[in-house]
């Protein structure tokens, strides 16, 4: 047990430092990634919690990060800026010259995705399953709607320009190592506990006791709430958001780090969110046009989400648990792993 | 402890139960017995809030409980097992326990997710109190093991276990020694005996295996196309002629 | 609204009503047989209305030879899609299939965004489509009119098979009991395979006629309408051929009708579905048509 605290607050200090120097060597582009990971991670373990350890299907994530996004946005703008993005219809009073801090913004924004999920949750998490996917997507697709026609106070499908970059490296990291210490807590405490049940077998988690209802409605706005932080970072790196932004590929990429990780897997979230964005950044090229010595391509649009959609099948038909099955890192684990290796080098002698 | 008042369920045309009158005193051993597809289960189910009773009125300690929550009955005192074994299988055996402590923790989310020092002191009572449950049938030693590795027998002896951690009052179970052999059937017996007199528990159970009902009921209901056509002591039963006729089936 | 726009009106939803009716069975006898979200029944809508416009343009075919020859190949593409996509997993947990639903259908529209190219394209002119009818006072496109005669006259058809053939009658056992129906010598990947054909059949003619009235195809076209008719497909009550119709009209004309009658609520009109789902599922959960299941326990 001692060792392995030791152990873990070594791997800490190795984080911290090698996202220190990352930011302070690396370029641009890569500290993007780097960041962009960092905002998936905290995605995947919100959608996570409901997919993998509540079992409630949900496909509304891109709505939740979108209230989330256009909230923080909307409170860190200055009145200067507001003028700027609402020239068709001006926003409306109360908000044009509202103003506060990020992190407050950044609380408002998971709250407010939060709150939505209450109004949202009360009738949709009666249905099971498939249903319950419908239900929540078809809501995605309401706030995704209200946002393109609330020209007053979303500045409609013109979308917020110039938002301040907020999301450093520090923050987005802090963040998301933040989640992955709530989530850890959440899932291994009684109430955690509760959830699984709910998600293996409703009717005996309701025979026990558990108030299924609640349970759901909790995993429901803690992750949504989640969703609304993870989608004001990604407003406040990106700089640009309009509601074309929150569509169901958005929460595609997430469900497909979801699956790949590993239902139900916290490592396998943070392992998968960090894949999953290398390759969408390194598979750009695919999108772009190419020039290879003789060869020129007009560049293909679409190919790189192909390439996606097969790797999600490929999972899904061939290894359903993902890399990570519903299993945690542990020390043990891993220490067990390398001395496997070892003695497997040594001629099988331990 | 608990009745029912002329409960009837029906599903679209067909009454598996009708005018069902339980009516059970604290501490007794009552049996509910009947041909498959008698409506016995869906009894339990009634009472249990699985399903709300086309009619009539379940009155549980002199509380009308009838169409509340199964959560809510189960808060009530009332816990159950399943015919089908319905275990929390991506859970280990002692996990499986303490979700039903959970009940009587009185934890909210944050309190359980912050760990804070009330929630740590309750969680480590849960903890020994699961422990000497699952100690107290032989199951200590594989609390770290999956639920669904348990042989069949152990799995009923497990579900049990996780019933009795809801600290309930009645205890109702679903044909408990079902796939069990004979000699695992006697143990269940004394073990029954021995949990209403250790818990101060009231049982009602379903069992084909007459042996048990026999052995350890006071009384019973016996139950035919869900209709109560007998009720009295084993030995009433047993010389009962329509209970034959329900059994054997008369030309 | 004077009586004559009225009518024209009424005209419109008729059509758009049929055209949700014709996807939504798609769906309803997919979701009967396997109790599965077809999720990528709208992209084979799509595939329908393109594999049409490649017949007619690149390979000249006349328009009715290349329509039966794009039908027959939507309905190859469903049974393929099902061998692939969801056989594999039949016997897997509800969440895994959903999974490989969405896959399906993001592959099959970014495919279809490579192959096709993500620009809008427009369906030629077929005259016997494209004139302009006048009743009295009310102007409507000949395609509008043919709508609901091809859906009425599917509809008939499909009836007939699944209550009065013994196609129709493996089909019903399956979706009551697959295991019993296999029990019972009935080979129940054929009849899976079946369904899927003629859904997807469906779901062809639902494509070509829907570029008919609205003659611009894209990659992505079939998203929407795919979500709207399963929507039709759950209020009706999901597995039941009369109420996938009954959904899919009632859609087509709410939608409708609050735009015309509301103008200002235009630009909402995609969220009309979803808010009628959640209402009908609170007050119905198994739909205006379906009937009452309890969970065994």
């Amino acid at each position: 047990m001692k060792r392995n605290t030791m152990l873990s607050i070594a791997a800490g200090v190795v984080v911290i430092a090698a996202v220190t120097l990352a930011d302070a060597t690396l370029g641009r582009f890569t500290v993007r990634i780097l960041n962009l990971s960092a905002i998936y991670i905290i995605l995947a373990l919100s959608l996570n919690l409901l997919n993998g350890f509540t079992g409630l299907f949900s496909l509304g994530h891109a709505g939740f990060m979108a209230v989330g996004a256009y909230v923080s946005a909307l409170l860190t703008m200055s009145p200067a800026q507001k003028e700027m993005n609402f020239f068709l219809e001006p926003i409306v009073p109360i908000l044009a010259t509202l103003q506060i801090p990020f992190p407050l913004a950044l609380i408002a924004a998971g709250t407010c995705a939060g709150l939505v999920a209450v109004v949202i949750g009360v009738p949709a998490l009666r249905l099971r399953d498939d249903y319950l996917a419908i239900a929540t997507l078809g809501f995605a697709e309401i706030i995704r709607v209200i946002l393109t026609n609330t020209q007053n106070i979303t500045n409609g499908a013109q979308g917020l320009k110039g938002i301040t970059k907020y999301s450093t490296t520090w923050v987005v990291w802090s963040c998301a190592v933040l989640s992955i210490v709530f989530m850890l807590a959440l899932v291994r405490s009684s109430y955690g506990r509760t959830m699984k049940a709910v998600r293996d077998d409703e009717i005996a988690a309701e025979a026990m006791g558990v108030n299924v209802v609640k349970v759901k409605s909790t995993s429901f706005v803690i992750s949504s709430f989640m969703a609304g932080v993870g989608g004001a970072l990604l407003g406040h790196m990106i700089t640009t958001i309009d509601p074309k932004m929150f569509t169901l590929i958005l929460t595609f990429n997430i469900l497909l780090i979801v699956v790949l990780g590993g239902n139900g897997s916290i490592t396998g979230s943070v392992v998968g969110a960090i894949i999953v964005t290398v390759l969408m950044e390194a598979l750009r090229f695919l999108d772009m046009p190419m020039n290879f010595l003789f060869i020129k391509t007009d560049g293909l649009p679409g190919l790189r989400m192909v390439i996606f959609s097969i790797l999600l099948m490929i999972v899904v038909l061939y290894r359903q648990k993902g890399l990570m099955g519903n299993k945690e890192f542990s020390w043990d684990g891993f220490i067990g792993l390398l001395s496997r290796k070892g003695s497997a080098r040594n001629g099988g002698r331990p | 402890m608990i009745r029912t008042e002329n409960v009837s369920m029906r599903f679209g045309g067909l009454t598996a139960v009708s005018d069902l009158n339980i009516s059970i005193e604290k501490n007794e051993i009552v049996g509910l017995i009947g041909p498959n597809g008698a409506g016995k289960t869906t009894a339990f189910n009634t009472i249990t809030g699985v399903y709300k009773p086309s009619e009539g009125r379940i009155v549980f300690k002199g509380q009308d409980v009838t169409g509340a929550k199964p959560h809510k009955i189960t808060e009530l005192g009332i816990a159950r097992t399943f015919q089908n074994i319905r275990l929390w299988k991506d859970m280990d055996v002692l996990d499986n326990v303490l979700v039903a402590c959970h009940l009587r923790m009185g934890v909210g989310v944050f309190a359980s997710t912050l760990h804070l020092p009330a929630y740590r002191a309750k969680e480590r009572r849960s903890r020994e109190f699961a422990m000497s449950l699952l100690e107290s049938v032989g199951l200590a030693d594989q609390a770290h093991e999956a639920s669904t590795s348990l042989p069949y027998g152990k799995q009923r002896r497990l579900e049990i276990v996780r019933a009795l951690a809801t600290e309930p009052s009645l205890l109702l179970l679903d044909e408990p020694a079902a796939g069990m052999n004979p000699q695992e059937s006697l143990e269940l017996m004394d073990f029954i005996v021995k949990i209403r007199d250790q818990y101060d528990l009231t049982i009602l159970l379903i069992e084909h295996h007459m042996q048990v009902v026999m052995g350890v009921c006071t009384r019973m209901y016996v139950l035919d196309y869900g209709v109560t056509i007998a009720h009295g002591s084993p030995d009433e039963i047993r010389r009962d002629p329509k209970v034959i006729e329900a059994y054997l089936g008369v030309d | 609204m004077d009586i004559a726009t009225f009518f024209q009106q009424v005209a419109n939803a008729l059509s758009l009503g049929s055209l949700y009716a014709l996807i939504a069975i798609g769906y309803t006898m997919v979701y009967g047989i396997l109790r599965l979200i077809n999720f990528a029944h709208g992209d084979v809508f799509m595939l329908g209305a393109y594999f049409a416009f490649y017949a007619v343009t690149a390979l000249a075919m006349p328009w009715g030879i290349a329509f039966i020859v794009a039908i027959g190949l939507t309905g190859l593409f469903g049974i393929g899609l099902e061998r692939v996509a969801y056989r594999p997993l039949r016997d897997s947990p509800k969440i895994s299939i959903m999974i490989s639903a969405i896959g399906a259908s993001f592959l099959i529209e970014n495919v279809g965004i490579v192959l096709f190219g993500g620009r809008p394209k427009s369906f030629p002119s077929i005259p016997l489509f494209d004139t302009v009818i006048h009743l009295g006072s009310v102007s409507v496109l000949s395609v509008s009119l043919f709508i609901p005669v091809v859906t009425a006259a599917i509809l008939a058809a499909l009836l007939w098979m699944v209550n009065g053939t013994k196609t129709g009658l493996a089909m019903r056992a399956v979706s009551t009991d697959l295991d019993a129906a296999r029990l019972m010598a009935i080979d129940v990947n054929k009849t899976i395979s079946m369904t899927f054909g003629i859904g997807s059949i469906l779901a062809g003619i639902g494509g070509i006629m829907w570029t008919m009235k609205y003659p611009q195809l894209n990659p992505l076209m079939g998203f929407m309408p795919g979500l709207k008719c399963f929507i039709a497909a759950v209020i009706g009550g999901i597995g039941n051929i009369q109420g996938a119709v009954l959904g899919g009209f009632l859609l087509g004309f709410i939608e409708i009708m609050i735009v015309a009658f509301l103008p200002e609520l235009t630009g909402y009109r995609d969220a009309f579905a979803f808010v009628l789902l959640i209402a009908v599922l609170l007050a119905k959960p198994s739909g205006l048509l379906g009937k009452n299941q309890t969970v065994k326990v």
